[in-house]
């Protein structure tokens, strides 16, 4: 532990006293999520802090971290208000490079498909027809939602993957009572869609940008659930359903697929 | 004594932020005038509590203040006046002191924060271990600070929990000032508890984002 942390010190805010450590979740390309709390010890937050790059000049640097910070808040906030589900921000410090968010329950959304489809025995992998599918059918309805509702509101994710979203148990106490066998098979792709990860956001009202949004999305579901692949015209179904201007969306997507995510060949 | 000594947490261990709830007060613009002078016998955050949702929303503003203060880019005199300061969703430094602070004979529930260094505060380039503040002298700064406070304000102290605050909380005014009115994500909650936490959460989220 002392090693990891030489090796990646925390950021100032984190070693003041606090009821708990904080425990590293991931590692990302430009930053670190730390599980922590915010003003109190039962409240959880998520912290996202983005370290000095010893390779950046240091004025450059600082001026990078603080308007990437800066602007993933303001997305954060602006689909927050218009009822995108989102991570809300509780407090954050740009010029020091983090922000607390709130802590999303449950697993990534990755997660429970591969569990869910990992469950099934082999053999009714031959005869898809009969299995019932109804619970990822549902939860890619409700992926196809959080997307729409996301456009809808002028922000691109810029990283739409099914490990950038959160299956976040309902409250309710509806599984107090005893619940077996297929019906706690089902439970386990029950929740709520959270969108996370706003580190590549962008606000964009280009049908390109979104279309390519949902390329990135689909490449997503056709590398790491292969045999959900086929149930992706359902996100793409409920999409249209909660974003009005889909249809041009859509047609986009059509030009992406043929040529791949990036317009111009140059990079 | 209804001061309350509050912990937060990821607070550097030099400080600590004693605070009080003052309903039915009457001399606020004495209050007000102390401030006005600079009268650094009460430095302190008074935050008028009509303004205030909750006391995680005061413990934001505190937090804030807080981490502004340890990075030494304070925009106004002192810690106190950051405090007020946080609340705000803008950097208008005049506005925030008329919509959180005291105003001369509007003010009627108050509630008053005191961050003092804390008693055993080492400098800096000690070894930061765990020393707890002697139950002695914490206990001494708390009774003065009570005594000072409860010497000064004409009021009537009442314990600063969430049940109190929302008592006294102006709801259209705050929906004013975190622009909480015709936000589609609290629009279509039904529930009122639910708005109320859920606008609280966008407050919050306005004041940690402020001037962005």
């Amino acid at each position: 532990m002392a090693a990891a942390d030489a090796q990646f010190p925390p950021p100032k805010v984190l070693t003041y006293p606090a009821s708990a450590p904080p425990s590293l979740v991931t590692q990302g390309a430009e930053g670190r999520l730390y599980k922590t709390t915010h003003l109190l010890p039962d409240r959880p937050c998520a912290l996202k802090y983005r370290p000095p790059k010893p390779y950046r000049h240091p004025v450059l640097d600082a001026r990078l971290t603080k308007a990437r910070i800066s602007s993933e808040a303001k997305v954060l906030e602006k689909c927050w208000r218009e009822g995108v589900p989102v991570p809300a921000v509780y407090a954050m410090d740009p010029a020091a490079g983090w922000m607390m968010m709130e802590w999303i329950d449950g697993i990534p959304v990755r997660a429970a498909i591969n569990e869910w489809l990992g469950e099934r025995p082999a053999e009714l992998e031959e005869r898809p027809v009969e299995v019932d599918d109804t619970p990822l059918v549902d939860l890619m309805k409700r992926i196809g939602t959080a997307v729409g509702a996301l456009h809808r509101t002028g922000v691109v994710h810029g990283d739409l993957t099914t490990s950038n979203m959160m299956l976040r148990p309902r409250e309710s106490g509806g599984q107090a009572n005893g619940c077996n066998g297929d019906d706690g098979k089902a439970k386990a792709l029950e929740g709520d869609v959270v969108l996370i990860d706003f580190g590549l956001a962008t606000q964009s009202m280009s049908d390109e940008d979104r279309a390519v949004d949902l390329y990135v999305l689909e490449r997503a579901f056709a590398s790491t659930h292969p045999r959900a692949e086929r149930l992706f015209g359902t996100v793409l179904g409920s999409y249209k359903d909660t974003f009005k201007k889909a249809a041009s969306v859509l047609v986009k997507l059509e030009d992406v697929r043929m040529r791949g995510r990036k317009r111009s060949m140059l990079g | 004594m209804t001061l309350e000594r509050l912990r937060l947490e990821h607070v550097p261990p030099p400080y600590e932020v004693y605070a009080a709830l003052f309903r039915d007060v009457s001399n606020s613009e004495f209050l007000h005038a102390q401030l006005l002078s600079r009268n650094s016998d009460f430095e302190y955050a008074f935050v008028d509590a009509s303004s205030v949702i909750s006391r995680l929303h005061l413990l934001s503003a505190v937090y804030n203040a807080l981490t502004v203060l340890v990075d030494g880019t304070l925009r106004t005199p002192n810690v106190h006046s950051e405090i007020v300061v946080s609340f705000n969703t803008n950097n208008n430094i005049a506005d925030a002191y008329r919509r959180w602070g005291i105003t001369p004979g509007k003010t009627k529930d108050l509630v008053v924060v005191k961050v003092v260094p804390s008693t055993t505060a080492q400098d800096s380039s000690a070894t930061p271990t765990p020393t707890p503040t002697p139950i002695q002298t914490q206990t001494q700064t708390q009774e003065a600070i009570w005594a000072h406070l409860t010497e000064h304000i004409q009021g009537t102290p009442a314990p600063l929990t969430d049940d109190e605050l929302s008592r006294v909380t102006d709801w259209p005014k705050v929906r004013k000032y975190y622009r909480l009115n015709g936000v589609p994500a609290l629009e279509r909650l039904a529930d009122e508890g639910e708005r109320r936490k859920q606008s609280e959460r966008l407050a919050i989220m306005g004041m940690a984002l402020r001037g962005l």
